[in-house]
């Protein structure tokens, strides 16, 4: 047995909810949360780090779960497309998404959502190409980008009218 | 977000018509939730995986496999070679009787002695898990003999060039041939004859989900199902019942969330065939998953043409002939069914198509080589014909000193010449070139745009505006593949039941890949039978549950599904109000259904909802009167019968810049006509998702192979797809041209986008390098190739 293939044991949080587990040193932490946990929301396109469909949180951070070993994440908080569904967090900016035909396949989406959530929290409000420039680490095939840039500029426009 | 685009016919002008509204998509709420269901997210009981060995040698004879180790690795199930697949799956070829001359050599699920492009599988390795087949494919030992690899298309009929394929002859699967007026007389006659050649690179469709399949043949019921992200599930389950010598009704196809297609996942795929006949084999559910390095190695590639070109034009602007001669290189198989002869096909068929000149001679071939196949890809050969004809025009124009819109508007059929043909034959039911140049010129604020790039270019900086018109093959009928012999349905169908609760199903052929079908599919049913949008539930996508008919493909679900959708949608209303004039003592005529309920058609008095209505036909029907049977469910079939296609047309503009070679796109603007829209944002989206692949082809997009046949940038990484932060806001309008052959009216929209971009891109672009001299006509346009036409053309100007 190679040491990739070394069973470890890990503990860590998943959309807020403890979970330990036996994995293989190898499990990235994709697989791991599709595999494992059933979480198939965090989809799977490259396996290099390019095309951003496998986007979790990592401790609040947006973090491509192809790129991360399970056993990197020891001790950590991972939200999934799940996650952030459940609790509601983004639940408006979903909504952009449906009203907007900002999907086609959808298969991008869990990814894309993840990659923009944490735009909503932005102090100064960004412009049509910050957007642009934000989500360029996520591929859409479908869409052609300008019903998402539309959804998420909807959403932080909607936002910003209701903090003041 | 799009407004709504009120129906301009009155056929279709119910109450509370949903045609022509902007509604949303009733999946995309669980889609935005990570609630999709997509191939790669099935499992099942018993379920064991697939990963293949495949050939790193472009062209290799298989001397030996030796599989002992792999066989003896933990949780492997079975390692199984490319003869063993052929005892359970017969090899197919991949031609169509009306496509004179094509030919194909017969193709194996597993490579059998000899492995004809890098990355076709040679075995297969089954195991417990992904990671467990994988661990075990690096153990089988594979002895090659590598052969020579033909890969440059342009010396691959050259004689001593290694024929791929011995029993064929030589290295032409397929040549046309097309001479149409008198275009030797034409060129001879023209003041200037402008000739260029173009260059259009192998690229392929790069779905974020990659192609998966999970066959589950069940040995207690001899049936097998086959879950496949797939655009046509009647052809997959044909197909799969002729190589797996098994009846059509003992195999049912089921098509759950897919994660992007694009013509990519229409065509039959060895890997996925070998799934299928592994399951038969091991009796159990099979799942297969490409990789991203397998899916860049397997996926269908498209394009990889070279076109040489010419035109005749006379000083006052008069186009009088066209020509080209084309190759393209298609691997080493045409892919089966629908065969790799068609993209060259219609480059022959819609090049000069737009416009009114009839001189036109073309020839096209189409050769193998030792790379990976090549097929249908969005907007089939209209991106390559659409480029050559409208880079032709430019330079005609810029060779006169015309403006490129005016010499559009002189020779762009009129918009009053209805009926007619092309030169090739092509014809034309109701098309608006002329309107829609108008509008385009409108949105863009043509005479603005071309008054900043004068001012910029004082400035040094160099902008560009590029235009594109072009037609676009939609609503294909039999003539693409049911008269060549392929048993690929061109006729779709829809049932639409009532059920107790007033709530409408609708089972449809045409299938969902994220275009938005079921929506309108919804949205027609909603407005024939008279019901809210939110009381209609599609099915689509499983061959026990929906009609037989095609699918999903060549801009057909909304014009063809859409069709029969709103005949059934009809018929059902007609079952309806029968039902509702024997309960209500009353003439059917005289009543109507809207919003769920039956109402006087004069005063829209509600008479009965329809849940009474239900409640009394199904628990009730005694007191109906004596022998009238009520029939709440409703069948219609459609298939186009007036014109073999539905020809759209359209044109796009690109305002870019063009700086030390980088190309930054300013602004995009399309104006499209699909006849009747019946969702309008539906129709953008499609538009702005077909530009943006299109410019992926045009300025980033190209699977490049060193001449052993090696492909060099097989990952996302190396691979460039558009970003978001590349591409431009897409502004979108519409005339509004329906076909007479259906009552909807609605052309297809989903290939538009791609067929024009890449050209208005190149026009763009060849407009900012004006000043220099320089032309590009190669894509994708590189900075290295900018670049490169930059020195070229100051080298010309120095010498």
């Amino acid at each position: 047995m190679t040491a990739a293939q070394m069973e470890h044991e890990i503990t860590l949080t998943v959309n807020g909810f403890a979970v330990s587990e036996r994995v293989e040193a190898r499990r990235h932490l994709a697989d791991f949360l599709r595999e494992d946990l059933g979480l198939t929301g965090t989809h799977i396109g490259c396996e290099h780090g390019v095309c951003g469909a496998c986007t979790v949180l990592v401790d609040g951070e947006i973090t491509r779960s192809c790129l991360t070993l399970a056993v990197q994440c020891e001790g950590k908080s991972v939200t999934t497309i799940e996650g952030i569904s459940d609790s509601g967090a983004v639940a408006d900016l979903q909504e952009a998404f449906r009203a907007r035909n900002a999907l086609q396949c959808g298969y991008c989406t869990p990814g894309m959502v993840i990659t923009a959530s944490v735009l909503l929290d932005a102090e100064e409000m960004p412009d049509r190409e910050e957007i642009r420039d934000h989500i360029s680490g996520n591929y859409c095939r479908c869409t052609g980008y300008h019903a998402i840039v539309d959804a998420v500029e909807t959403t932080l426009k909607a936002r910003a009218e209701a903090g003041r | 977000m799009s407004g709504d685009v009120p129906s301009p016919l009155t056929a279709l002008d119910r109450p509370n018509s949903y045609i022509g509204r902007a509604v949303p998509r009733p999946n995309l709420k669980r889609l935005t939730e990570g609630r999709g269901e997509y191939v790669s997210d099935i499992s099942l009981p018993r379920m064991v995986h697939v990963v293949y060995v495949r050939s790193p040698h472009a062209h290799a004879r298989i001397v030996s496999i030796d599989a002992t180790a792999a066989k003896a690795a933990k949780g492997v199930v079975a390692v199984v070679t490319g003869a063993e697949i052929a005892q359970v799956c017969t090899p197919w070829v991949g031609v169509l009787s009306h496509m004179v001359g094509l030919k194909s050599a017969p193709q194996h699920p597993i490579a059998v002695d000899r492995a004809c492009w890098q990355g076709e599988a040679v075995a297969a390795v089954v195991a417990r898990t992904r990671a467990l087949a994988e661990d075990a494919a690096a153990l089988v030992e594979v002895e090659y003999e590598p052969l020579t690899p033909v890969t440059d298309m342009m010396t691959a009929l050259d004689p001593e060039t290694p024929v791929i394929h011995e029993s064929l002859g030589d290295n032409l699967a397929f040549e046309r041939n097309f001479s149409g007026g008198d275009p030797a007389s034409a060129f001879a006659a023209s003041d200037h004859v402008i000739e260029a050649d173009f260059g259009f690179g192998r690229h392929t469709g790069v779905t974020l989900e990659p192609r998966a399949m999970v066959a589950d043949f069940n040995p207690g019921t001899g049936r097998l199902t086959a879950y496949l992200g797939t655009q046509a599930p009647h052809m997959i389950q044909n197909i799969l019942s002729i190589h797996l010598a098994m009846p059509e009704s003992a195999i049912r196809v089921v098509c759950k969330d897919v994660g992007g297609s694009f013509g990519i996942k229409v065509h039959v795929y060895a890997d996925e065939m070998a799934t299928a006949a592994l399951s038969k084999l091991l009796q159990r559910p099979v799942k297969f998953v490409a990789d991203r390095l397998e899916s860049f190695l397997t996926d269908i590639h498209a394009r990889d043409h070279r076109v040489k070109g010419k035109v005749g034009v006379m000083a006052d602007g008069t186009i009088t002939a066209f020509e080209i001669d084309d190759v393209t290189g298609i691997g080493p198989y045409s892919v089966y069914p629908r065969t790799s002869a068609v993209e060259a096909n219609q480059v022959v068929n819609l090049t000069g198509g737009p416009y009114t000149c009839p001189n036109y001679k073309a020839r096209a071939r189409v050769v193998f080589q030792n790379k990976n196949v090549t097929c249908q890809y969005r907007a089939v050969g209209h991106p390559i014909a659409t480029a050559v004809t409208e880079g032709l025009v430019d330079l005609a124009a810029q060779k006169i000193g015309m403006d490129p819109v005016e010499i559009r508007r002189k020779n762009l059929v009129r918009d009053d010449a209805y009926p007619c043909a092309s030169a090739t034959g092509l014809k034309f039911e109701a098309l608006s070139h002329h309107a829609a140049l108008d509008k385009l010129l409108a949105m863009m604020d043509y005479p603005r745009l071309r008054a900043e790039q004068a001012e910029m270019r004082k400035k040094g900086v160099h902008r560009g505006i590029g235009f594109a018109s072009f037609i676009e093959i939609t609503n294909p009928g039999a003539a693409f593949y049911g008269v060549g012999g392929a048993r690929i349905s061109s006729q779709d169908g829809a049932v639409v039941r009532l059920d107790a609760a007033g709530a409408v199903t609708v089972q449809t052929s045409a299938t969902e890949q994220g275009q938005g079908t079921e929506a309108v599919i919804a949205q027609v049913v909603a407005t024939a039978v008279g019901v809210p949008l939110e009381r209609v539930r599609v099915i689509s996508g499983d061959t026990d549950q929906t009609p037989y008919g095609g699918g999903t493909w060549a801009s057909r679900a909304a014009g063809i599904g859409g069709e029969a959708a709103w005949q059934a949608g009809k018929a059902l209303r007609e079952n309806v109000l029968a039902v509702a004039g024997a309960i209500l003592q009353a003439e059917a005529g005289t009543l109507d259904v809207r919003e769920g309920a039956v109402v006087d058609a004069d005063t829209g008095r509600e008479r009965m909802p329809l849940t009474e209505l239900g409640r009394i036909v199904y628990f009730r029907p005694d007191t109906l009167p004596t022998g009238f049977q009520a029939e709440l469910m409703a069948v219609r079939h459609y298939v186009p019968r007036g014109y073999p296609f539905a020809f759209t047309n359209g044109v796009q503009a690109s305002y870019l810049e063009v700086e030390d070679g980088f190309v930054k796109l300013l602004g995009h603007w399309v104006v499209e006509d699909c006849g009747t829209i019946l969702n309008p944002q539906l129709v953008d989206e499609q538009v702005r998702g077909g530009v943006v692949q299109g410019l992926g082809g045009a300025l980033f997009e190209h699977c490049v192979y060193d001449s052993e046949g090696q492909l060099q940038n097989a990952s996302m990484a190396d691979y460039l797809v558009p970003m978001a932060c590349e591409m431009p806001d897409i502004q979108v309008g519409h005339v509004v041209s329906p076909t007479a052959d259906s009552e909807l009216g609605a052309k297809g929209a989903g290939e538009a986008g791609t067929a024009g971009a890449p050209a208005a891109v190149m026009n763009a672009i060849n407009d900012a390098l004006s000043p220099f001299g320089a032309v590009v006509t190669d894509m994708p346009f590189t900075p290295d190739r900018i670049l490169g036409a930059l020195r070229a053309a100051k080298a010309a100007q120095g010498a």
